[in-house]
């Protein structure tokens, strides 16, 4: 939390079914918290919409937020909410300009709960150098929601070397990994009920927007496809591209980075990290002519340590995902039917 | 990982699949009882590096895939009609049953919940002292001491709302089932590590003498696997059978004390049906009577007369390894993880579900 944010006074320490009336309590609400934090010219006009002329190609993008636990190591909804949109927008070759920004509270979540996600907010903003416009707040009775629900909407100019798309991918090109897998989501189950124990693993949520406008600056077209492994994992995909592409994907174990910590959770719960969530982890399908150059500029990156060429699009085997084990035998790794389980033993 | 990497060195793997491309000079069919070794096998590729005359045979190890039908009614109707808190292992709640799983039980607004440890569900019987919770008890003896010991605490404590739904069933006379049955095709077994950590050896000498069929006990990664096929099929070639132990980092002779004491104190043996094969004498444990107050058969009336199983699924004949689970008509076509007709196919550890996770036959890899 950033401690130069000090919460306002409020009359109320939770939020109540009043500070959704659109009365009095709403509006105290957002003057003293949501307009005071997150004050810009748009948003300060305090209108139902914002007015604003953009000058390019434009990329728009719409995620909702609905994670349990609210607050986790590394993180919390309201950063997530944040990063997720804008990351989102990176894949599309776009730079996050505008976001929106709309709470769904339950009665009695905590004054103090939601000014710490808002203060996530917009510390998670100036990093990634988006503003919030506009937005709504909701308020469900109790039972009827799970604390806070968000949603945000982003729109962002295109980089204009940017040619992301499914068409541009061949045989041949390299799939480059841009960290280690599945932080987030073994975070998020370690305070699960039933689950719990103690790790000092925490979530990767962050923005990718500047990382990849840089890689977009150096390797322009050559940066055929982007995509983040968030829910589903990298497993997903995979196999969603190779799907859409018609191709086939071929990936080698021994190179995707997973830390050893998270291995082992992996190993304890059953999961298998390939499907397990990131927040902060992009997959790049690029020419191979500059897959090397990339991967060192990749590596470079304050995130980047772990990076990886995890594999290569193929002729072969169109629409498969196949991977080569670490002992060198093969395997398809195909999508998965629900919610990965913990097995029994 | 220490103990994990060193078992996952693809040098190791490859001197081992030499020696046993070295030795193996008949066709010989070797049964993996755990569905942990089946999920070990398929997903790091190794059925695809065996030597083409050594046949891997899937068993009947995964607790999902053995539980019946009606057990899984009874939990469903506990959940229901009973209101209970019914907390489970994870990869229980997607089984079907006669006419719902858990995990649609969950989103008619039952409160299931997924836990990894039973002492978790006597930790929610104390805090919801209002509420009935029962456990879903299943597995093989891996499980029984953690389901005893839940029953023990509860016991200790006096937590009157806490009950266990058990269906726990028993590795050697499974073994022993499968190898009476005429058509029956399996050379010799990989024993299941984890359940002898627990049992120890001594079960299993009976069943060696018996069918004259060599055991080797054996663990779950690629390196403990190949071992074990490796020391199974140096026995084969001799015209030997004795039980040996591939997994003794971790599995003692006579197992492990406290545990089997946990099990003696809550559990007796009892016959069990499983799930696709029927039932089997004595391969099963039940609650003890002076624990009745703790077995939710006994505790609460439950009503499941339409209990039935869906009679297109193969999943006997695949548990017995009579057949390969691409072989069944519906595999893969009617029966895929998102809509299973039988367990083998929920369970990460069942054999069809991993055939079809990590099957090689689209991308022609595969080999059985």
């Amino acid at each position: 939390m950033n401690l130069s944010c000090p919460i306002p006074k409020f009359d109320f320490d939770t939020i109540n079914l009043g500070h959704g009336s659109g009365g009095t309590l709403t509006s105290q609400l957002l003057d003293a918290g949501v307009f005071k934090l997150l004050e810009n010219d748009l948003l300060n006009k305090k209108h139902d919409g914002a007015v604003f002329s953009l000058n390019g190609k434009v990329a728009m993008s719409t995620d909702t937020y609905v994670v349990s636990p609210v607050f986790f190591e590394g993180g919390n909804i309201g950063d997530l909410a944040v990063n997720g949109t804008v990351n989102d927008l990176a894949m599309c070759g776009a730079a996050a300009k505008y976001l929106t920004l709309s709470f769904v509270l339950e009665e009695g979540l905590k004054m103090t709960e939601f000014w710490e996600i808002l203060v996530s907010i917009k510390t998670a903003c100036d990093a990634a150098g988006v503003i919030v416009i506009t937005g709504d707040t909701k308020v469900v009775e109790r039972g009827k929601g799970d604390k806070i629900f968000i949603n945000t909407t982003g729109i962002g100019l295109v980089h204009p070397r940017a040619n992301i798309d499914i068409d541009n991918i061949k045989p041949g090109d390299r799939i480059i990994l841009s960290g280690p897998l599945a932080r987030h989501g073994i975070t998020i189950i370690s305070h699960r009920e039933g689950l719990q124990f103690e790790t000092t693993i925490s979530s990767d949520t962050r923005p990718l927007n500047q990382i990849v406008s840089a890689l977009l600056d150096e390797f322009g077209e050559y940066i055929h496809l982007l995509r983040d492994p968030t829910r589903g994992g990298l497993a997903t995909v995979l196999n969603e591209i190779a799907a859409q592409a018609n191709l086939g994907i071929s990936i080698s174990q021994k190179n995707i980075p997973v830390e050893e910590e998270v291995d082992g959770a992996c190993e304890m719960l059953g999961f298998d990290p390939l499907y397990v969530a990131n927040e902060g982890l992009f997959v790049a399908i690029v020419d191979a002519s500059i897959a090397g150059e990339l991967l060192k500029r990749l590596q470079a990156w304050e995130y980047g340590a772990m990076a990886g060429i995890v594999g290569e699009v193929t002729a072969d085997h169109p629409c498969k995902v196949i991977m080569k084990s670490t002992i060198g035998g093969h395997r398809v790794v195909n999508m998965l039917a629900g919610e990965q389980l913990p097995r029994i033993c | 990982m220490k103990y994990v990497s060193e078992f996952r060195s693809p040098e190791i793997v490859d001197a081992l699949l030499k020696q046993i491309r070295q030795i193996a000079k008949g066709n010989w069919n070797i049964m993996e009882v755990c569905g942990g070794q089946t999920h070990s096998l398929v997903k790091n590729g190794l059925l695809s590096m065996l030597p083409s005359n050594i046949q891997m045979v899937h068993g009947p190890g995964c607790p999902v895939c053995v539980t019946p039908v009606n057990l899984i009614d009874k939990a469903v109707y506990l959940a229901i009609e009973q209101k209970v808190i019914l907390c489970s292992y994870g990869d229980m709640i997607r089984v079907p049953g006669s006419n719902m799983s858990l995990l649609e039980a969950k989103s008619k607004g039952a409160d299931v919940r997924i836990l990894y440890s039973p002492l978790e569900a006597v930790k929610i019987a104390r805090e919801n002292p209002e509420r009935e919770v029962v456990f879903f008890a299943v597995g093989f003896e891996t499980t029984a001491p953690a389901n005893a010991l839940s029953v023990i605490h509860a016991h200790r404590e006096g937590i009157r709302n806490y009950s266990i739904l058990t269906s726990h069933v028993l590795v050697p006379p499974a073994m022993d089932a499968i190898m009476s049955d005429s058509e029956c095709r399996v050379d010799a077994f990989l024993g299941a590590g984890h359940v002898c950590a627990i049992m120890g050896m001594q079960e299993y000498y009976p069943i060696v003498e018996k069918y004259k069929i060599p055991v080797v006990i054996t663990g779950f990664e690629p390196v403990d696997l190949l071992e074990g096929i490796f020391m199974t099929v140096k026995q084969l070639e001799c015209g030997q059978y004795k039980l040996e132990n591939q997994y003794a980092r971790v599995v003692e002779a006579n197992g492990n004390r406290p545990a089997i004491k946990a099990i003696d104190e809550i559990f007796e043996v009892t016959n069990r049906e499983w799930r696709g094969i029927g039932e089997i004498p004595c391969s099963g444990y039940g609650v003890k009577a002076k624990y009745s107050s703790y077995d939710a058969t006994r505790k609460f009336k439950i009503d499941i007369s339409g209990s039935h199983e869906d009679l297109t699924c193969l999943s006997g004949d695949i548990m017995k390894g009579k057949i390969k689970p691409r072989y069944c008509p519906n595999f893969g076509e009617k029966c895929t993880p998102v809509h299973p007709l039988g367990a083998p196919m929920v369970s990460s550890e069942g054999a069809c579900a991993a055939y079809y996770h990590f099957n090689m036959s689209a991308a022609g890899m595969y080999r059985d």
